[in-house]
């Protein structure tokens, strides 16, 4: 019960208070500027804020996001090659920062747990002055950043996040995705995996025992039986697990034939090399080779599992080895400014720091809900992923989708996957309110202040 | 049926790492009666001896090859190892294969030393000091060496795959006969469970029918006496702690293969190897052996899906749940000496 009687003294207090508070209230709540939102650039530098896991066992995928935001402010303020500016529809960056304004930036490291990455995130927001935050890679993180930021009134550009929940169940107003989603993954590769292994399949399910693993779970499994394959088992695999070997070993009595493991970086590692040991790919089950699946690629996560990624199919969100305008320029730029070709998760990370600046140029505002507005069903392309469109419903972007598969010949360290099918955009759209994403209130922009 | 027998032979590998873990730790701790959390850093180690020869092995000088092109579009920079140069292509090839194996040659001097340099540079300056020091300085040395590691290693896991002549699976369901498929377990993790074997026997021999080892027990069971008969008991415990090392360190040379090292793989088994060593009765040595392998079955069975459905999320608590029955009814763990750890 809150007392909404306003009298004159109590009035006075609550502007005494109020006002002492002030010099120490963190700056997110203080509304600098006075231009009505949260961390409101003042001067000619704007600050954004990149969250990634500087720290843990995503460290290395952390390292390559940061290369690429990076790079990314280095283009945005008129340095390198220019990158994928050269090539992005929207020509509304120049090269002279952001609606004039140099672009500076800060990091936080996630750690890859959700409490470490909204404390950094905060921290950011409230003593750096960030007005956007992006980076991650784990949905776990990128729920909890953008429901944060939601509330600070912050711009949240996700990094690498999969779950259908980021923009299902857990979408917010402030919070934008390019990445794709497991439903888009299970939709891209079940037509693959019909062609491939036939639709009369007994699949055997390992799954990660976290948010992403379950609706990875859900959309391969949906998709797949959809097409005739039916799902023997599914079990649910600790994430802390190391050794998969008494999880792998029930799989071939079971009288499956295909596994799938929806398992993410060294889940996925171990899980895929303990299969591979077992020799599940060498055995015959119901007349046709057992066959393992990797719903969620990623080449860096694909390395550590070296030659057991030999022919498994599997999706991602963008590959290096695409031949589009867009791709070889970002290749080129991060290929000569770093010496190797850049991950998926890099690529998601330098392309959503040009879509924020873009659409803050197109607003004339950096304002979040003027962004908002700017993102909303807005349609671009030259970005890698051929046209796509960042729909206004759930703020998920809908592009092609890529099903790759573990090359049998890699001619160097990076060339692990091979491109089999660019999946198109309209095999892999679903209604806002599908049932796996359903749950959910986009609610409204926050401006924060 | 053949899925017990099939849970018994995962069990067994996992004890096996369980198991030698666990003994180095007792090992340590009779001797020197130091908690060493340390331990699981000098698994990982020992693993890391295995990918450091792999990439000693295939250390390369560059050529460039103009026919083919780079991700640039540059002509391609190809990495011939120096190895090639001396043996030719196909003796280097082998070598670079058989890289695993090989490390154990590597790994026994260096884990030695790291033994040596840990036991006389930091842990004798806290044999005096109570259980609870020991424990927070081993720790944050164990983090240190990890992130040591993770500095010039990075964080993502390491391939480190077995001889090609261990690769695949064998069929035990056929020899046993039950239908093809139902038992198979792979070649290289028999073979780690039989190099645990072969370690575990090897210094269970040492400390029973050498000088050494038996000055060592004496050591263990009254040090003061020992040390009043003329005997340098110190110099010998410091060679037991590197022998504890070597023991780590060739368990972890070994898992390699089994999945791929990372910095973090020692934290994974540290945890488990104590509780192993207090079912087993801290300062048994035999004990540790047996609970690493009870253990290591117990939760291999805890992660079939008949018994998942059932208990659902028995698989991450069977371990602590069976340690708390057996200290229930066995305080001082399944062979436990009197004396150990009571004050």
């Amino acid at each position: 019960m809150s007392n909404s009687k306003l009298t004159r003294r109590g009035l006075i207090k609550t502007g005494a208070v109020a006002g002492a508070a002030g010099l120490t209230l963190p700056t997110y709540l203080r509304a600098d500027g006075h231009a009505g939102f949260t961390n409101a650039p003042t001067g000619d530098t704007v600050t954004l804020g990149f969250n990634v896991p500087q720290s843990g066992p995503y460290a290395d995928e952390g390292a390559d996001e940061l290369r690429a935001y990076e790079l990314a402010v280095e283009h945005l303020n008129g340095g390198g090659d220019g990158g994928m500016m050269n090539t992005f529809s929207s020509k509304a960056l120049q090269g002279n920062g952001i609606l004039g304004k140099k672009v500076e930036y800060v990091t936080g490291d996630t750690q890859t747990k959700s409490d470490a990455a909204r404390a950094s995130a905060r921290s950011m927001i409230e003593k750096d002055g960030a007005v956007m935050i992006t980076g991650g890679s784990s949905s776990g993180v990128a729920v909890a950043v953008q429901a944060l930021c939601q509330e600070a009134g912050i711009i949240f550009m996700a990094g690498l996040t999969h779950s259908n929940d980021t923009t299902g169940k857990d979408k917010k107003a402030n919070g934008f995705r390019h990445f794709f989603n497991s439903y888009m993954s299970g939709a891209a590769l079940a037509p693959v995996l019909a062609a491939n292994y036939g639709t009369d399949r007994k699949a055997y399910h390992l799954t990660a025992d976290y948010n992403w693993g379950y609706t990875t779970e859900e959309a391969v499994r949906s998709s797949t039986e959809a097409m005739g394959w039916e799902t023997v088992n599914a079990v649910k695999t600790p994430l802390t697990q190391t050794d998969f070997s008494s999880y792998i070993a029930p799989v071939l009595q079971s009288g499956a034939d295909v596994l799938v493991l929806n398992h993410y970086g060294g889940n996925m590692v171990n899980s895929l090399t303990n299969a591979v040991q077992f020799g599940l790919r060498d055995k015959l089950v119901n007349d046709k080779n057992f066959e393992i699946v990797v719903p969620l690629y990623s080449r860096l996560m694909a390395k550590g599992a070296g030659a057991n990624v030999k022919g498994i199919f599997g999706s991602t969100n963008w590959h290096w080895s695409l031949q589009d305008e867009g791709s070889k320029a970002f290749v080129q730029s991060f290929g000569t400014k770093y010496g190797f070709p850049p991950s998926q998760a890099a690529h998601t990370c330098y392309v959503q720091t040009l879509l924020y600046a873009d659409a803050v140029e197109r607003a004339g505002s950096f304002n979040p809900c003027a962004v908002v507005e700017a993102l909303e069903d807005f349609e671009f392309d030259g970005m890698g992923n051929g046209k796509t469109l960042y729909r206004g419903a759930d703020h998920q972007c809908f592009k092609d989708v890529l099903v790759v598969k573990g090359k049998e010949n890699p001619q160097s360290e990076f060339d692990l996957l091979e491109i089999v099918e660019v999946t198109p955009v309209a095999q892999v759209t679903y209604d806002p309110d599908h049932p796996q994403f359903s749950g959910g209130n986009l609610g409204t922009c926050n401006p924060g202040a | 049926m053949d899925a017990i027998i099939l849970q018994i032979l995962n069990g067994l590998d996992k004890g096996s790492a369980y198991a030698l873990i666990a003994l180095g730790l007792t090992l340590i701790f009779g001797t020197l009666g130091v908690v060493n959390f340390a331990h699981g850093a000098l698994f990982m180690i020992g693993a890391f001896c295995a990918v450091t020869l792999s990439r000693i092995l295939t250390l390369s000088h560059t050529i460039i090859d103009e026919t083919q092109k780079d991700f640039l579009g540059n002509p391609l920079k190809v990495d011939v190892p120096y190895i090639y140069d001396i043996f030719g292509q196909q003796t280097g090839d082998a070598i670079i294969d058989w890289a695993v194996p090989l490390s154990i040659l590597f790994a026994i001097p260096v884990m030695i030393g790291i033994g040596f340099i840990m036991e006389r540079g930091l842990i004798k300056h806290f044999y005096k000091r109570p259980h609870a020091d020991q424990i927070l300085v081993t720790f944050g040395l164990a983090i240190v060496l990890q992130e040591i590691i993770k500095y010039f290693y990075g964080a993502n896991p390491i391939p480190t795959p077995a001889p090609d002549a261990f690769r695949g699976s064998f069929d035990f369901g056929a020899m046993l006969g039950f239908d093809p498929n139902t038992i198979i377990y792979p070649y290289w993790r028999l073979v780690y469970f039989a190099f645990a074997a072969v370690i575990i026997g090897a210094v269970f021999a040492f400390l029973q029918f050498t000088t050494f080892g038996m000055v060592v027990r004496a050591g263990m069971a009254d040090r003061e006496t020992v040390g009043l008969l003329g005997i340098n008991i110190d110099k010998r415990f410091t060679i037991m702690f590197g022998i504890a090392a070597a023991v780590a360190g060739l368990a972890g040379v070994m898992y390699t293969p089994i999945n791929s090292p990372n910095y973090h793989m020692g934290m994974d088994f540290l945890v488990l190897s104590f509780v192993v060593v207090v079912v087993g009765g801290m300062g048994s040595l035999p004990g540790a052996v047996l609970a690493g392998f009870l253990l290591g079955i117990l939760e291999s069975f805890a992660s079939m899906a008949v018994v998942l459905e059932i208990l659902p999320g028995i698989n991450q608590i069977i371990i602590y749940l069976v340690a708390i029955i057996i200290l229930l009814t066995r305080p001082r763990g399944l062979m436990g000496r009197r004396g150990v750890m009571e004050e």
